[in-house]
């Protein structure tokens, strides 16, 4: 995820954690309604603290980008910043933090999302501001300027200058030539380069429409006055018509690929992944689709705590990998996804080793399933989570904006438990057989190359 | 996006501990002294069927010499690994098959451990932390191997331009105070680390007398004594740890430029700045809002990046420690503007010393500090952060009640003074990994 600041205050940890089906059961009662403009609203009562969050999703993403504009939906975000007629660029920030509130924005895969946190009474300031900059934005060629320098510094940051992070790039190109979910948040350089503000306003005006939008509010607050403060501000914008999505399928993967990154770093590192399925959304979604289930207990079982397979065997047991780490993310919007095992190998031990040793412990789950003790502790977890996450507003807020921003009904939160806790030892069997297979491998590896500190910057593009 | 999050060695996690402190009126701290002399500070709250403890140690890094650094690092990582005769399936699966989770977190000052459990799983759950805090065992096969995975995670930070440059800024401001030592410690002090010293830091540094007990949750009073008595008693019986010695001030400025190829210029510059219970502590608190605390509303946000596009992050903060802990400022941008951005940095950092605030800007500096308070507080976690703070460096009880009265005291006057007196950028410390 992107986000459009990030400081050493910054409540970066709150968004670590929500890439997992693990979701939960809600205790109190999370109520909806839709305005008359097609804008949806939902709130979960929360009256633990009097404080409330505010968060306004866009189902618009990098997912719905075109080559040569990658990164504007991101960009967009950056320019949210950058006022209207009523309230001039910086005065957003200026009354949230004046209203004793945090905000921030980030942009993923699946959507963009902008929200507050406030002292409960405040609640009105954010829809006035959010309303006023969902239909009223000003985007001027010479904020645009400067944002977009700003927007490129981040990129230099978070990707160009991250060994890792150049991994996973080169990754997710690997894996999907076909489906946007190639291309990173973020976007190429290039094609921030010759980003325009015109590109900027066409997005806004293109997806920034009440009927693309989720509310959600979990807080302090009365759901009724919730809608309500919704219909007197949200509530007077007008719709517009919505391109029609196409349905982007990867094409079927016909053998394996691999490719290297270079990168001025000390440990090798590699990512191995396999297209999986997704979680059905919309109206696919099924009770029934137990496979992306037995994926996410897959991916618990292998690398759920430091007792996990991958660690106790790789890491504590054989001392061949200095770290290593499974993950599945299988709720999207974009119906695709990779189950992923990313290892460092210890000094002295091969690439090649520590990889026959990943295939081998995938191999024995294959032949012989996982234990009942295993299932257990996935499922002590699944439970925890459920109480644990209720500590946490925002976490909560966050899970119910991105299932409906994905297409999945918020049953889910109730049933999503039940669901892992179904899940058995043939199943799990199942899934690592018909997908973890060496003919559908990815493999990105890093090549770690000295600091040379006369050597031209690594990885500067061509330049003319 | 790549779902997997490679985890670094968890030593080197960065000093970066939030600066916020807040209250609420209504946050009843219960404090008490267990019978083996450790500190206790409780919240009692019924609200959600878990609870959540903290056990803090004076024992960060700032307790290694530059011939033992890491010592102090690898003793915290080693505890949560292997303890009570258990091996290390057996000892993780205890907290895992329960769903049970152990935190640690750890800094110049501080080492701490923490659980979070299901009220229902309590027990089983307070059993397995027991062993760690209590029985450790520091066995030289995982010492062995553990030692080689840090040595590997600092060889990486020795390549990382961010890694880089706040080894430099903090050596720049401590010289040979241990404020200066990497928490991580160094790759030819780690491996040399014999499971004798581990377990004789261990007996010194996590005395009951020396323990600083946090407890917050689904508890009544009468539990929480005995958990706390129980926590207390196992824990080793010697004195208590003597305090991080004084930090000197920098007498003069000095700039340390060193090459990376990487696109960005990381730069940094400060000096010591605040300790905890520090008289200035308000003014500069409030004042460092308004230069570079305030995310986009600050000074140095809206010169660096709102004016002129030449930075995603620049901030400055003051990390207040038992010594004066860093005041720090930071940003990177492309190697071709560093020293425009610097220059612009360092104009700015200037004017705010010689001129000072406004009305207007102390206003919503105070604004924001005070109205936001009730987001200090709203969970579990935060506030037993707060509780383990204020116990371990003895903050007075009421601290949290009173902090917004304290906030909306500082006057324009005592931000200027403060920041003449405390803050000199003639003498700063300049880092620039990436220079060109």
């Amino acid at each position: 995820m992107i986000k459009r600041l990030s400081s050493p205050l910054s409540p970066a940890w709150l968004l670590a954690a929500l890439l997992h089906v693990c979701a939960v059961q809600a205790d109190t009662e999370i109520v909806q309604a839709t305005l008359g403009n097609g804008l949806k609203v939902i709130v979960q009562e929360d009256h633990r603290a009097p404080v409330v969050v505010s968060q306004i999703w866009y189902r618009a993403g990098s997912l719905d980008e075109v080559n040569g504009k990658t990164g504007v939906a991101h960009v967009l975000e950056h320019m949210m910043f950058k006022g209207t007629k009523d309230v001039p660029a910086g005065q957003f920030s200026r009354q949230i933090a004046a209203a004793g509130g945090k905000e921030n924005a980030f942009t993923g895969k699946d959507y963009t999302c902008y929200f507050q946190q406030l002292e409960k009474s405040k609640l009105p300031l954010s829809f006035q501001l959010e309303a006023d900059r969902m239909a009223n934005l000003q985007i001027t060629d010479a904020e645009f300027a400067k944002e977009i320098e700003v927007v490129k510094e981040e990129r230099r940051w978070r990707t160009e200058d991250k060994p890792q992070s150049r991994v996973s790039e080169q990754f997710d190109s690997l894996v999907y030539r076909a489906h946007p979910y190639g291309r990173p948040v973020v976007g190429f350089m290039n094609d921030l380069d010759n980003m325009t503000a015109e590109d900027a306003r066409e997005w806004y005006r293109t997806w920034y429409v009440p009927n693309n939008v989720t509310v959600v509010v979990v807080g302090d607050v009365q759901a009724a006055e919730v809608f309500k403060l919704a219909e007197q501000t949200f509530g007077k914008l007008a719709a517009k018509p919505l391109p029609v999505r196409k349905p982007q399928v990867e094409p079927v993967q016909i053998g394996e690929r691999r490719a290297i990154v270079k990168a001025p770093a000390k440990l090798p590192y590699f990512v191995m992944g396999f297209h999986v399925p997704a979680l059905k959304n919309g109206s696919a979604y099924s009770e029934q689709d137990w496979e992306p289930y037995a994926l996410e207990v897959l991916s618990s079982v292998l690398s759920g705590n430091d007792a996990s397979r991958l660690n106790q065997k790789l890491v504590r047991e054989q001392a061949i990998a200095l770290d290593i780490g499974a993950g599945y993310d299988g709720t999207n919007r974009g119906q695709a996804a990779t189950f992923e095992i990313a290892a460092s190998p210890s000094e002295g031990v091969s690439l090649e080793t520590l990889q026959q040793a990943i295939w081998a412990q995938l191999d024995e789950i294959k032949n012989h399933g996982v234990t009942a003790a295993e299932l257990h502790r996935v499922k002590a977890a699944v439970i925890a989570a459920d109480v644990y996450k209720r500590d946490s507003m925002f976490y909560q807020s966050m899970q119910i904006g991105q299932l409906e921003t994905m297409g999945y009904p918020l049953s889910l939160l109730e049933r999503n438990a039940a669901r892992v806790q179904a899940v058995t030892s043939e199943q799990v069997q199942a899934v690592a057989k018909k997908y973890l297979l060496p003919d559908q491998l990815n493999l990105v590896t890093l090549d770690p190359q000295p600091i040379d500190t006369n050597a031209k910057p690594a990885g500067q593009p061509h330049q003319h | 996006m790549n779902a997997l999050n490679f985890l670094k060695i968890t030593l080197l996690a960065l000093l970066l501990q939030s600066y916020a402190v807040g209250v609420l009126a209504g946050v009843n701290i219960q404090h008490w002294t267990t019978a083996q002399g450790s500190d206790v500070y409780f919240v009692e709250n019924h609200g959600l069927p878990m609870m959540d403890i903290s056990v803090n140690f004076p024992a960060g890094s700032a307790y290694d010499t530059a011939q033992t650094s890491g010592l102090a690092g690898v003793t915290h990582h080693m505890m949560a690994l292997v303890a009570g005769g258990l091996d290390e399936e057996t000892l993780t699966n205890r907290f895992a098959d329960i769903g049970a989770v152990l935190g640690s977190s750890f800094d110049a000052d501080r080492a701490s451990f923490r659980l979070r459990t299901l009220t229902s799983e309590q027990q089983g759950a307070l059993d397995a932390f027991s062993l760690v805090l209590h029985r450790p065992d520091f066995p030289e096969t995982v010492l062995k191997r553990e030692q080689a995975r840090i040595v590997a995670g600092l060889q990486e930070a020795e390549t990382e331009p961010d890694s880089i440059a706040e080894k430099a800024f903090m050596q720049s401001l401590y010289g040979t105070h241990p404020y200066s030592l990497d928490e991580g410690g160094e790759i030819d002090t780690v491996p040399a680390l014999a499971a004798t010293q581990l377990r004789q830091f261990y007996q010194s540094h996590y005395t009951a007398k020396s323990a600083v007990i946090a407890m917050m949750g689904d508890l009544t009073l009468a539990q929480a004594k005995q958990i706390a008595e129980q926590l207390s008693a196992g824990l080793p019986q010697g004195p208590a740890v003597a305090l991080v010695s004084a930090v000197a001030p920098l007498k003069t400025a000095s700039l340390k430029k060193i090459a990376h190829p990487a696109l960005q210029a990381h730069i940094l510059l400060g000096q010591p700045g605040t300790r905890r219970g520090d008289p200035d502590f308000f003014p500069l608190y409030v004042g460092n809002y308004i230069l570079g605390g305030g995310g986009f509303v600050s000074r140095l946000t809206e010169e660096v990046r709102e004016k002129r596009g030449l930075a995603y992050s620049v901030y400055s903060y003051f990390m207040p420690m038992a010594a004066l802990g860093p005041f720090q400022i930071g940003l990177q941008t492309k190697k071709a503007q560093a020293g425009e951005a610097l220059e612009l940095v360092k104009q700015t950092v200037q004017a705010f010393v010689d001129k000072g605030v406004t009305e207007q800007e102390l206003q919503a500096a105070k604004d924001n500090l005070i109205g936001g308070f009730p987001l200090r507080i709203d969970s579990n976690s935060k506030i037993l952060e707060y509780l383990s703070v204020i116990g371990f460096y003895r903050l007075p009880l009421d601290y949290l009640d009173s902090f917004n009265a304290e906030v909306a005291q500082v006057t324009v006057e005592q931000v200027n003074d403060a920041f003449r007196r405390r803050i000199h950028p003639e003498r700063f410390a300049t880092v620039i990994v990436g220079a060109e």
